[in-house]
């Protein structure tokens, strides 16, 4: 069975010429089905870049990357969006929900791209929101709705059509201690009992400890890489 | 799905939406109250020109060159009485009536009044269907014999009879002739251009051209009338070969008469009116795009206000084609939908305009149509531009957008 991300030799840079700036440098590595993955580093480090790339949001200037065995580095658009609609869920640090509309339909819009049928996205969304504990909520609006709860929302979205991997950027970055420690434990839950893949990139290393394996950028390339490693905090 | 997208995110704002289509709204109303002003004028134009007269047929005398200049129709005298008599001859004519007019004074006791002599023969009652409302009209004995008898339209009869009295048996002198009156007509009203039609006096025309003009040869015009709608163009043939042949008139030589009926100058007076509507819709229909600059405005602010709404569509798998798609159905979405509130306003406010200005209003079909359907490629129009712009945004820098 084939890793879900495989990068190999991996640059990006930005701007042309002598005056480009590097954002990878050549970056090698592999996520297993399964992983709990924390990219850590400071600003500028390249962390996001990966993320991007990993995400197919943006394309690498070199190297290959393959996604489930298939090589994805030179996809056009419509392809790289198919496979985002699939394959791929996002968390963001500011949740990103639609406003005026209610936590179950925010649940529902990848899968309104992804083709589902109304009757079973009202169905797949509640089990989502179930599954993130807020089913209670699925009629509130984001403005009713806490920071954590609007996560949580963000995650169920996420987990909508049943992706291969997670992507999280920066997910506890606008809530306190108490919120972005119960939905570090929430992802921790998904992966470890549902075996859900998840990419998490964040500075703190406070919540890159939740992740099993703690993968270190720094100028665009992998400093360190390796599972946690006790008194690491 | 996109509709459903679409129709979402529109709810999602009804303020804006509703502020947005009032532009398209305005526009649309606009057409087709004019619209509907243009048409009711035309069609209460050719309906007035109609009831001038029943299967009517006008003989005019006709242009004739004189050193060059050509004058125009009724600009010679051609006609005669008996030009009129051999037309009451041929088949499927009714009635025939010589007209022969002038101005003139007309005196009753301390009252005068000037007003349009008409000099008609009795058959004119029956040609333009216009019946007395007391006493008599004079009969063809009257014609025959030049008698001093007239019949008084109702704006002579309140002017020359103010007290209200009736002025039936009592004299009238027109230029200086003592005539008895032994009739009022009907009020008819005005004229489709605008003529009171009840300001006349008919009397014998043998009486006008021997006792008020002492010109007997000519007649202004002959009316005709068919016996029935579909004779008349037979007719206005059998009394141009008849005329040509009284006439003598042979090719190259030009006609010196006109035959008319009144469906060709109904017709006339329609295109003029549509000329008319034409210029009004036009006017509306700048309002219309002025209506979808509007809507092309809104939708750019939209475009950039929910930058971070259209990066998290395509991070969940929306194509830039989807993206394009949302935001152009939302324009004409808006734009249609102010179509059809602008028809829905627009005749809430044609029937506005024929309740409190008393004119009368038409809404063509069509129009209702061809205002939906413009305002609907107004918003396609208009709304491609900002769509473009929202299906290149870049997701990562859209996500970013604070």
């Amino acid at each position: 069975m084939s890793a879900i991300v495989d990068v190999r030799d991996l640059r990006k840079y930005y701007g042309t010429g002598s005056s480009h700036t590097v954002a990878l440098d050549g970056v090698t590595l592999v996520i297993e089905r399964g992983e709990f993955v924390a990219v850590t580093g400071p600003s500028g480090s390249g962390k996001s870049t990966f993320m991007h790339i990993v995400g197919l949001l943006d394309e690498p200037s070199s190297g290959t990357y393959f996604f489930e065995g298939t090589d994805v580095s030179n996809l056009n658009d419509d392809e790289r969006s198919d496979i985002r609609s699939r394959r791929l869920g996002f968390v963001f640090q500011s949740y990103n929900l639609l406003a005026r509309t209610t936590a179950e339909e925010n649940v529902e819009l990848p899968m309104l791209y992804a083709g589902v049928n109304e009757r079973d996205r009202r169905r797949i969304a509640m089990e989502k929101l179930s599954s993130v504990g807020i089913a209670d909520v699925a009629t509130h609006m984001p403005n009713q709705l806490s920071g954590g709860q609007q996560q949580r929302v963000a995650i169920a979205r996420s987990l909508a059509n049943d992706p291969a991997l997670i992507l999280a950027d920066e997910p506890t970055g606008a809530l306190d201690t108490k919120s972005s420690a119960d939905i570090m434990q929430l992802f921790t839950q998904l992966n470890e009992e549902h075996g859900i893949t998840i990419l998490l990139v964040t500075h703190e290393p406070s919540v890159a400890a939740f992740a099993k394996r703690i993968i270190a950028f720094r100028d665009g390339r992998v400093v360190s890489d390796g599972a946690k490693v006790a008194g690491v905090t | 799905m996109i509709l459903r997208l679409a129709l979402d995110a529109l709810m999602r704002n009804r303020v804006r939406s509703l502020l947005t289509m009032l532009g398209v709204i305005i526009g649309v109303a606009a057409v087709i109250v004019t619209v509907a002003i243009g048409a009711g004028a035309a069609s209460s134009i050719s309906s007035q020109i109609n009831s001038l007269g029943s299967n009517m047929v006008i003989v005019l005398p006709g242009s004739v060159t004189q050193g060059g200049v050509r004058t125009g129709f009724g600009g010679s005298s051609t006609l005669t009485p008996g030009d009129g008599m051999a037309i009451a001859q041929l088949p499927h004519v009714a009635a025939v009536s010589p007209v022969v007019g002038t101005r003139a004074q007309a005196v009753a006791a301390n009252n005068n009044w000037q007003t349009v002599i008409a000099g008609v023969a009795p058959t004119y009652t029956f040609i333009r269907d216009w019946p007395v409302a007391a006493g008599t009209f004079f009969s063809q004995s009257d014609t025959t014999s030049a008698a001093k008898v007239c019949v008084l339209g109702q704006t002579v009869v309140t002017n020359l009879f103010p007290d209200g009295s009736s002025p039936l048996g009592k004299t009238v002198s027109i230029h200086g002739v003592p005539f008895t009156v032994v009739g009022t007509l009907s009020a008819r009203g005005q004229s489709g251009l605008g003529q009171d039609q009840d300001d006349t006096i008919v009397i014998p025309y043998t009486s006008v051209m021997q006792r008020i003009t002492g010109q007997t040869t000519y007649v202004n015009m002959l009316m005709v009338s068919a016996t029935s709608a579909g004779d008349i163009p037979s007719v206005q043939n059998a009394i141009e070969a008849l005329l040509e042949q009284r006439h003598r008139i042979v090719p190259p030589n030009q006609d010196d008469f006109s035959v008319r009926n009144l469906a060709d100058i109904a017709s006339a007076a329609a295109s003029t009116s549509s000329v008319m509507e034409l210029l009004l819709a036009s006017v509306a229909a700048v309002s219309l795009v002025v209506g979808g600059i509007g809507i092309m405005n809104i939708m750019l602010v939209s475009v950039t206000e929910r930058t971070r709404e259209i990066g998290l569509r395509r991070a969940v798998g929306a194509r830039a084609a989807m993206i394009l798609r949302q935001f152009l159905t939302e324009s004409v979405v808006l734009s249609t939908l102010g179509g059809i509130f602008g028809v829905i306003a627009g005749f809430a406010g044609t029937a506005l305009v024929s309740q409190i200005a008393k004119w009368p209003t038409m809404v063509p079909a069509q129009w209702v149509v061809i205002a939906v359907l413009f305002s609907a490629a107004v918003g396609v129009f208009f709304g491609y531009y900002p769509a473009k712009k929202a299906s290149r945004l870049n997701p990562i820098d859209a996500l970013r957008f604070e």
